[in-house]
Formats: structure tokens, C-alpha cells, sequence
């Protein structure tokens, strides 16, 4: 049946479009953990929590507008500008830069060397604090985040596939221009891990710890770095699921997706994360539409991930390009 | 003249293994029994059973089934809200099925069919460990929750996908539905609750708990002195589930009534339960009921205070107790990794030699 087959080619490349966007969130994951070891459970609460910051900043909302007005009976909302897209997100990379520095300060200097499970529940504290201090700054409700992305169908695809197989291609702009923009970034953080100086020590330091520290590199600056580093590919992540279905609570849920996209690609693989999360993607969306909506009642969506990857850490503990696990006594 | 163990002696076996060793211990948890049977079922009414009382009963099954898996055995689970939708399903199947049934059997019958779900989901745990197998039970709280929402025999086929539970007795007492007096919904939590502290905490002191502790802190060695992993960590998943689906039945049937399985039971549950234990104390019954009791009772202090004194809006008041719940587990694993009940024994060490600490 072609046109059964062009439908699944459809969903096939509508797939590794959302697999992109898992990548994105993965990615960050896979930069603290090899730097640091810890196993970041917030990646996905600060892609909500930039991309709310983003949005208020563009919009001139007051941080804690709420809170202030309970506390002190004010009316007070918004300064009254709106800034350009651009500035605003740098001003959000600073926010993240502010907020990197407090976790290290305040937070991580204080668990080095804890066990990695201690590490990993701490971040889950720091993403209920993120989340509730991120609703108190901005107000919880749910937000359309446009900084002039292009959205809707693409045209061009679909007069195209149209004329060649007789049936029109549905793919999102936004898919697309989301899939450059990772393109981009993960080759901007494969040359800033290969041919700078503060890379290089990323690198030392995600090889050996007191290895690094004995040749004078700063443990602290790097972490913070790599902080700020998840934060920005954190950004980014948030400025294209909040374009793509709004700002809200939801979007923190994308990092519990982005689990399985690790336990795919290995925790220590910058590839492993985009080819894991394109295989979720693919497979998540291949699996709803040819055996989940069919036969087992849709909304396979939420689990199929998860499932996926039960099945590939029995077979495969350290996933596809991650490093072989060698337990000593 | 608090904690003292002079002039405390033991002649028998029994004596000398006994759970509080210490007089005045023993003393304090017989006040603190008789208190919960004798006096507060006829203090109580509605409202404090159901904001108070009731939570801090059912979440602290809850608790207990978590800390034996994660903080004895070491096993980290993410599906607490998954098997907690099992025991609650369960219960819901069981009670229109056999009306005649007592709530008893019913619940214990829920908790037996959750353990079996939960070694299923445990069958993972023999290859991997940490937060890998953090992620395989998170694929037991989705499927679960997808599972009961789509699969309409669970519900009963009824229209609005919810279960709502219907009036049942036990030895002629109305426990579930609407027309249920305080003091009955609060007894039968409470001696389910009992019940739960009194097996697990033997259940951890014995040859079992001794091989879940051994497999926590290094499972090769533990493995070398002849424990069974195979078997200890299977023993443990289906004793932790078994409380949590107990508490899950409780939570639906007795708690709520009617429940609807993703907003009940979803993955924010999963976490509450785990920051009850973070908080309370990894691996101590104490420690499951004060951090179940501290996170019952912090919203409805927050919204007490916040609310009805400061007269701020609810969302604000909610945004502040994830600020506040965050900050806390982070504070606690960075200042006391073992919870409110290490503060609690240091107390109890510190009044054992008080007045004269030197």
C-alpha cells in the first residue's frame, strides 16, 4: 500500500524532528555528567526556567510582581517595555550564567565526592526549588514564547513531495530551523571542546579529576562553565519547545524523556545523545502510529520511551556509544 | 533522667532483642499507641482526619515500603505513584467484584497483588543499579498509569474513566464512601499503619533486612558472604511494593473516594514519597513517619500561615512550598544526609547524658 508507505515516511521524518528536540535537552545532561559526574534531573526545569526568564524579560514583567504585590499591597505587573528578542536573550544567558555560579557556590561545592545517587536526588531538590522559585519570578501560567521563529507547515516541502508522489509532506518549519540550530550548536560545542583552551580543560577534567587539578586547572571554574555551558544548550532547548507547544509546566517533563535518549546513547557520548534521541523520537512516533493508535488505543507516546530503553539496559547496560562498565571489588 | 539505660537489665534473650531496648523508649511508644487508639478518635473531626491525620497514616505506608527498597536495599525507585495506582486499582476491582468481602482482606489482598507487580518491575534490578534502574521503574510509573487509563476493564467501563469507590463495612462499620464517620476511616488507617511499622521493622532487624543492608552498601562483597541477590533484591521490591499498594488502596478507597489515576497517582507522587524518606532518613522506620509527617503538615502550615493570616493567593502560597520542599532535600543532603532521624537519635544520645555531658 504506497500511500500507507508514504504515511510512515511522513511520521518517520516528523520523528527524528522530535528526536532533535530530545537531543537538545539531552545534550545538556551529557555535558555536566561527564564533567562533573552528576546526573542533572533539572536540565529540564532550567530549559522552563530560561525560557520563562526569556519570556518576562521580553515582556518587561517585574520578577516576584506577584509575591511583592501580596506582600506589600502593590499593583505592580510590568516595567512597560518590550525588548528585542536578541537582547533578550542575552540578558536570559547572563540570568543562567548568575544561576550557574549559585548552584556550584551553593549547592555542588559542598556534595563533591557524595555518591552519585546523593547527587542525582540533590538535583532533583534543585528542580522543585527552580520550578517553584521560577513560578514565583514569572507567575505559572502558561505562556507563547515567539522571538520570530517561522512556524506552520512548510510549503515548499510539500508542493515538492506533492508533485513527486502525489501525496504533500506536513513537516513544521519550526522542526526544521530546530534541527539547523542543533546542528549548529553541536558543532559549536565539538570545536569549543577540541580546539579552545577552557575545552581542553573540560575535557582534563571529565578524563580525570585530580589528574586536572594537579596541572593547575581550576575544578571550580570548569564546573561552573559546564554549568553555564547546560544552561545555554538549556536555552535553547526551552526557546523551541516554548515556540513549539507553549511555556509551561509540561516542559519540564521533557527531561525525564531525555533519560531514555541517555540510557540509548550512553551518558558519556556527545553523538550517543543526538543519535539516541533521534531513535526515541523516530521510534516513539513510528511505534504510535503503527502499532499504538491501531491496536493498543494511542497515547504509547508517554511510555514507549521508557520501555525502550528497560529493554535496552538488560541487553546493553552503557547504551551505544557509552564507555563498557567494569565493576572492581 | 531521660534515655537512661542504667538500672536496665536484661536477663532473657528476648529481653536483651527487643525493638526499644530502653525502658523509658518502650514507655513513650506505648503512650504514643495508646494516645493514637484511646484518645484522638474522639478528639477528631472531619477536617482534621482528612487534611492531617489521614495523609500522614496512608503516606506513611507509603514511606515505609520506599525506605525498605531504597533506603535498605538501595534500590532507587521512581515508580512509587505507579504501584501505588496498582494497589488502588486493585482494591477498586476487588470491591465491586466480592461486595461482601471485608476491607481487611481486600486491601492486604491489594498490597499481595502489587508485591507481584513490583517483583516484575524488580526483575530489572539484577543487572542494573543506580539511576539506571531509576529510569526502568519510571517505565513502570507511565506504563502503569497509561495501563489504567486505557484499558477500560480496570475502571469498569465506566464513562468518565475514574474510579469512584463504593460503601463498604467492616464488622458492620461503614469504611469507604461518603457517609463515613472520622474516627472509623482514621482507626482502620491507623491499624494498617501499625501494622506496617511492626513487620517492617522486624522484617529489618532479621536474617532479611541484614542481606537488603548488605546488598545497599556493596553488592559484590555482599554477594561473596553469601547473600542471594537474586533473592534479596526480589524479597525487597515485593515487601515495598506490598506496603505501597497497601497505602495506594488506602489512598483511593478510604482517602479520596473517587480517583482519577493520572492526577492521583502521577510522577509527582513517585517524588513526594521519595523526599518523605530523603527528609525523614534514609533507611529507619522512624525516619518514613516524621518525613511523611513533616511534608503532610508543611502545606497545610504554609497555607494556614500564608492564607488565612497573610491573606496571600493560593498559587503563591504553593509556589512557595516547592521553593521550600526543594530547598529543604538540598539542605538535607548537603547538612545531614540521614534526616530528621539522625537529629532525632543525636537528641536522644544528648538527653541520655544530660544533665552531666561529661
Amino acid at each position: 500500500m504506497p500511500e500507507q508507505f508514504l504515511w510512515t515516511i511522513e511520521v518517520f521524518l516528523n520523528g527524528l524532528m522530535a528526536g532533535v528536540l530530545y537531543a537538545l535537552v539531552a545534550l545538556g545532561f551529557v555535558l555536566i555528567y561527564k564533567a562533573s559526574g552528576i546526573f542533572n534531573f533539572a536540565q529540564g526545569v532550567m530549559a522552563l526556567f530560561a525560557a520563562m526568564t526569556l519570556y518576562g524579560i521580553m515582556n518587561g514583567q517585574v520578577p516576584f510582581a506577584h509575591l511583592i504585590n501580596a506582600v506589600f499591597g502593590t499593583e505592580v505587573h510590568y516595567f512597560g517595555w518590550n525588548l528585542p528578542a536578541i537582547l533578550s536573550i542575552v540578558l536570559t544567558m547572563v540570568v543562567m550564567i548568575l544561576l550557574a555560579w549559585l548552584v556550584q557556590r551553593y549547592i555542588f561545592r559542598y556534595l563533591v565526592g557524595q555518591e552519585p545517587i546523593i547527587l542525582f536526588m540533590a538535583t532533583i531538590g534543585l528542580a522543585y526549588f527552580l520550578e517553584g522559585v521560577g513560578d514565583l519570578m514569572w507567575g505559572s501560567d502558561i505562556k507563547t514564547l515567539d522571538v520570530g521563529l517561522p512556524q506552520g507547515i512548510n510549503l515548499w516541502i510539500d508542493e515538492t513531495t506533492f508533485n513527486a508522489f502525489g501525496y504533500g509532506f506536513f513537516i513544521d518549519n519550526l522542526d526544521i530551523v530546530a534541527s539547523i540550530v542543533a546542528a549548529l550548536l553541536v558543532a559549536g560545542l565539538v570545536i569549543f571542546a577540541q580546539y579552545t583552551k577552557q575545552g581542553r580543560a573540560m575535557r582534563a577534567v571529565a578524563d580525570d579529576h585530580q589528574a586536572a587539578l594537579s596541572v593547575g586547572v581550576s575544578l571550580n571554574f570548569i564546573w561552573i562553565l559546564v554549568w553555564s555551558l547546560a544552561g545555554f544548550v538549556a536555552l535553547v532547548a526551552g526557546i523551541m519547545w516554548g515556540a513549539k507547544s507553549g511555556v509551561q509546566f509540561s516542559l519540564s517533563l521533557i527531561a525525564l524523556k531525555a533519560l531514555p535518549v541517555l540510557m540509548l546513547g550512553g551518558f558519556t557520548s556527545i553523538p550517543g545523545a543526538i543519535v539516541g534521541g533521534l531513535i526515541i523520537g523516530v521510534g516513539e512516533k513510528l511505534f504510535e502510529f503503527l502499532i499504538g493508535a491501531p491496536y493498543l488505543g494511542g497515547a504509547t507516546e508517554n511510555w514507549f520511551a521508557y520501555m525502550l530503553a528497560l529493554l535496552f539496559l538488560v541487553f546493553r547496560p552503557q547504551g551505544l556509544f557509552g564507555e563498557k562498565i567494569i565493576e572492581r571489588v | 533522667m531521660l534515655y537512661r539505660e542504667a538500672g536496665d537489665f536484661s536477663t532473657t534473650y528476648s529481653q536483651d532483642s527487643q525493638t526499644f531496648p530502653i525502658r523509658f523508649d518502650r514507655w513513650r511508644y506505648y503512650v504514643v499507641l495508646f494516645v493514637a487508639v484511646f484518645v484522638i478518635p474522639f478528639m477528631i473531626n472531619d477536617y482534621w482526619v482528612n487534611s492531617i491525620f489521614m495523609p500522614f497514616l496512608i503516606y506513611s505506608i507509603a514511606a515505609i515500603g520506599l525506605n525498605i527498597l531504597v533506603g535498605y536495599c538501595g534500590q532507587v525507585s521512581l515508580g512509587t505513584g505507579g504501584f501505588m495506582a496498582v494497589g488502588a486499582y486493585a482494591c477498586y476491582k476487588l470491591m465491586t467484584a466480592f461486595p461482601d468481602v471485608s476491607m481487611f482482606i481486600h486491601v492486604l489482598l491489594a498490597g499481595g497483588i502489587t508485591a507481584a507487580v513490583g517483583v516484575l518491575f524488580g526483575l530489572p534490578s539484577l543487572r542494573i543499579k543506580g539511576f539506571y534502574l531509576a529510569v526502568a521503574t519510571l517505565a513502570a510509573q507511565f506504563f502503569l498509569v497509561w495501563l489504567f487509563n486505557r484499558v477500560s476493564w480496570f475502571y469498569n467501563y465506566s464513562a468518565s474513566g475514574q474510579i469512584n469507590a463504593p460503601e463498604r463495612d467492616t464488622f458492620g462499620i461503614l469504611i469507604t464512601g461518603p457517609n463515613t464517620e472520622a474516627w472509623a476511616t482514621y482507626l482502620f488507617c491507623l491499624i494498617f499503619t501499625v501494622f506496617s511499622a511492626v513487620v517492617a521493622r522486624n522484617l529489618t532487624r532479621g536474617s532479611v533486612g541484614r542481606g537488603w543492608m548488605a546488598i545497599r552498601d556493596m553488592d559484590i562483597a555482599a554477594e561473596i558472604i553469601g547473600v542471594n541477590p537474586l533473592r534479596a533484591k526480589l524479597t525487597a521490591f515485593a515487601v515495598s511494593s506490598f506496603f505501597v499498594g497497601i497505602s495506594g488502596a488506602l489512598f483511593f478507597a478510604v482517602y479520596l473516594g473517587a480517583v482519577e489515576v493520572g492526577e492521583a497517582f502521577g510522577i509527582t507522587k513517585s517524588f513526594l514519597v521519595l523526599f518523605m524518606i530523603i527528609i525523614g532518613g534514609l533507611g529507619s522506620i522512624f525516619g518514613s513517619f516524621a518525613g511523611a509527617a513533616f511534608l503532610v503538615l508543611l502545606p497545610v502550615a504554609l497555607k494556614v500561615v500564608g492564607v488565612d493570616w497573610l491573606g496571600w493567593p493560593t498559587d503563591i502560597v504553593a509556589h512557595l512550598n516547592l521553593v521550600i520542599v526543594g530547598g529543604l532535600i538540598v539542605i538535607f543532603l548537603i547538612v545531614e544526609p540521614h534526616g530528621l532521624a539522625q537529629l532525632w537519635r543525636l537528641a536522644k544520645e544528648k538527653l541520655r547524658l544530660w544533665p552531666f555531658p561529661h
